[in-house]
């Protein structure tokens, strides 16, 4: 959009709006994606700022007076080992964020190998790749992340194997929609024009179809992340998590483990809950939002 | 009648009969990829608090891995495994040994079925009308706003939700039980007292997998509702003069509900887990928290038995929901 300043000399007459305001402009449409950013940078903020001002060392058991409810001292309340749970949920939310990342991204990764692989080359590569993604996409990925993380020794659970745990069987999500991406891509005229002037099939990759496809790719990596964030809650939920960590889905488990509503403790499963909605709520505002960034033919009803 | 196209059939079987196999060899083959020994730990586990010897030890070890058949070759195992898959045997429970892990499923799965049947059905037709009424222009617009909060709780996984409403209705309000199939200190029996109190104790969890998952069926109903709108039958339908109401079931929702059965199958997996984690929230007695009990007490074959049945159940309820969309819709059946 222009706007058009009528006194001034015609050559100046066509003003282009400033970035930012290109971006707020955007913004305002698509408000899901704002809204999402909001909360994401603000639980970011949280962490970060939690990170610097509490004690690490309060988020682990028999740190702090036991069962306390919120107070100034202690804005959510101790639990039942004695961690202070305000320093449990920023530790717990920054491993949450860790476990999303790395199993987001290595999945993300994952999936645009394997699916440019399976749609450039075609042939038994694709039938292959497709085959297996079709046999595996039925069964319940968390029910297999159980056999995986229960197979483990306890011990050997940290939050890093929780991470692969998690992406091990979440590749085949990214595969496919990118294997569909790049193949109505390599059906387009400039692919076309590429091949015949000669560009090389890594070429052709790299600098025809991969930027073309970066909207698709951000939002297959924040739906990984979700995804992810997803995954290990539940199996942290399930009591399959690095139990000595304050992940989200641990303190949940042991609250329930330990009967925080009868006893009266309601503080404790509360503020993880609702962290973790703050969390999954962002981020699939945000992968609507890029959806729509992605393909604006996918507008939203309202 | 049509002709039953069994090239069609035989197809679906034997993707069934792959995913089958592909989850079973996922389980043989990780537990027996790791390092943990479930036998060694158990009876280490029972000389800690029983005093055993530690020579007699291993001997015991020894004796249960003949009498598993853990010390046959690995492919001999696997065989001898999957001959029991079709079976339905998934061997002895470790903590509750003699009682098989079929037992266990089948004493705990009445619950968790009837726990799905009725939030999945009155998710499923409460999203769907919800959704379609939303995207319906001629809906009065208080109406169409209902539909607005369930959306807003699309991503919140059913187990939190169960967690705010256990705080909200059940600890604030105490309208209602904190958990447990039913009171303390009642004995099951057949009088409606007891009924009442079964069906007390299922209202949250119910409420926690419904609010859970209706937003999901609002979304994908509104977004199919809009593009039919503009099609030309419902247009039609309009200029012949029938009736909104008429038009609303027999145009549109004929017409939308159809990918949302296809939808269904695909959300099965989600569907099921969550519900497992919610039973095993509230403390009922599905299959939900005999998975946490295995997993808190190391009972591998009730975790690796659980995990096989849900999926052997949701791959065959696909290929049954598969099976039935040519009954709902005219134009597959006669393909």
């Amino acid at each position: 959009m222009t706007t058009i300043v009528a006194t001034s000399a015609p050559e100046a007459a066509v003003q282009q709006p400033g970035r930012l305001t290109l971006l707020l402009r955007y913004f305002n449409r698509n408000k899901g994606l704002a809204i999402g950013l909001i909360i994401l940078i603000a639980l970011v903020l949280f962490t970060v700022i939690g990170l610097m001002t509490i004690n690490p060392k309060q988020a682990y058991p028999l740190s702090v007076a036991t069962k306390q409810p919120p107070s100034l001292k202690y804005p959510f309340g101790t639990d039942f080992f004695g961690r202070n749970l305000l320093a449990a949920m920023v530790v717990g939310m920054w491993q949450t964020a860790v476990i999303g990342v790395i199993a987001g991204g290595l999945g993300t990764l994952i999936g645009i190998v394997l699916g440019f692989t399976s749609a450039y080359f075609g042939g038994w590569i694709d039938s292959t790749i497709r085959t297996i993604c079709q046999i595996l996409t039925p069964i319940p990925v968390l029910l297999i992340q159980v056999v995986v993380a229960g197979s483990l020794d306890k011990r050997d659970v940290t939050i890093i194997t929780m991470a692969l745990i998690v992406v091990m069987l979440a590749w085949m999500g990214p595969t496919l929609v990118i294997r569909a991406q790049v193949l109505t891509m390599k059906e387009r005229q400039f692919v076309s024009v590429a091949k015949l002037s000669g560009v090389s099939d890594i070429a052709i990759i790299f600098k025809e179809i991969l930027p073309n496809l970066l909207p698709f790719i951000a939002a297959a990596f924040v739906g990984q992340v979700f995804a992810a964030v997803f995954a290990s809650f539940y199996l942290a939920v399930l009591g399959l998590g690095p139990l000595r960590e304050p992940l989200l889905g641990n303190i949940i488990w042991a609250a329930q483990l330990q009967g925080a509503f009868f006893n009266g403790w309601w503080w404790w499963p509360i503020g993880p809950s609702i962290a973790m909605i703050l969390i999954l709520g962002s981020l699939a505002l945000i992968n609507m939002g890029l959806d729509e960034l992605a393909n604006p033919r996918v507008r939203r009803t309202e | 009648m049509t002709r039953v196209n069994f090239k069609l059939i035989a197809k679906r079987l034997s993707f069934l009969v792959l995913v089958i196999w592909a989850a079973s060899t996922i389980v043989f083959f990780v537990p027996r990829l790791s390092p943990r020994n479930a036998i060694r730990e158990r009876f280490a586990e029972l000389a800690r608090s029983g005093g055993f010897a530690p020579g007699d030890i291993e001997k015991l070890i020894a004796n249960m891995n003949q009498q598993f058949g853990l010390d046959k070759p690995l492919l001999e195992q696997y065989w001898t495994y999957l001959g029991n898959i079709v079976r339905m045997d998934f061997g002895y429970s470790l903590n509750r040994y003699p009682a098989t892990v079929t037992d266990i499923i089948s004493q705990a799965l009445p619950w968790t079925f009837f726990l799905l049947l009725v939030t999945t059905i009155l998710s499923f037709i409460i999203g769907n009308l919800l959704g379609a009424v939303s995207a319906w222009p001629k809906a009065p617009r208080w109406l169409r706003s209902i539909a607005t909060p369930f959306v807003l709780l699309t991503g919140v996984p059913p187990v939190i939700m169960g967690v705010l409403l256990l705080f909200f209705i059940g600890f604030r309000m105490k309208l209602l039980p904190l958990g447990g199939a039913y009171s303390i200190g009642v004995v099951p029996n057949w009088s409606l007292d007891f009924a009442l109190d079964l069906l007390r104790h299922q209202l949250l969890p119910g409420l926690a997998l419904i609010l859970g998952s209706v937003g999901g069926w609002v979304l994908s109903m509104r977004g199919m509702g809009v593009t039919i709108q503009g099609e030309d039958y419902v247009n039609f339908a309009e200029h012949k003069g029938l009736t909104g109401g008429r038009i609303f079931r027999d145009y549109y929702l004929r017409n939308t509900l159809l990918p949302q059965v296809t939808g269904l199958a695909l959300a099965l997996g989600t569907v099921i887990t969550s519900a497992i984690i919610v039973e095993g929230l509230f403390g009922l007695p599905g299959l939900g928290t005999v998975l946490n009990n295995a997993i808190r007490a190391n009972d591998f074959p009730v975790i690796y038995g659980i995990v096989l049945f849900i999926t052997i159940a949701i791959a065959v309820l696909m290929a049954v929901l598969e099976f039935i969309y040519p009954l709902l819709d005219p134009r597959v059946r006669n393909q």
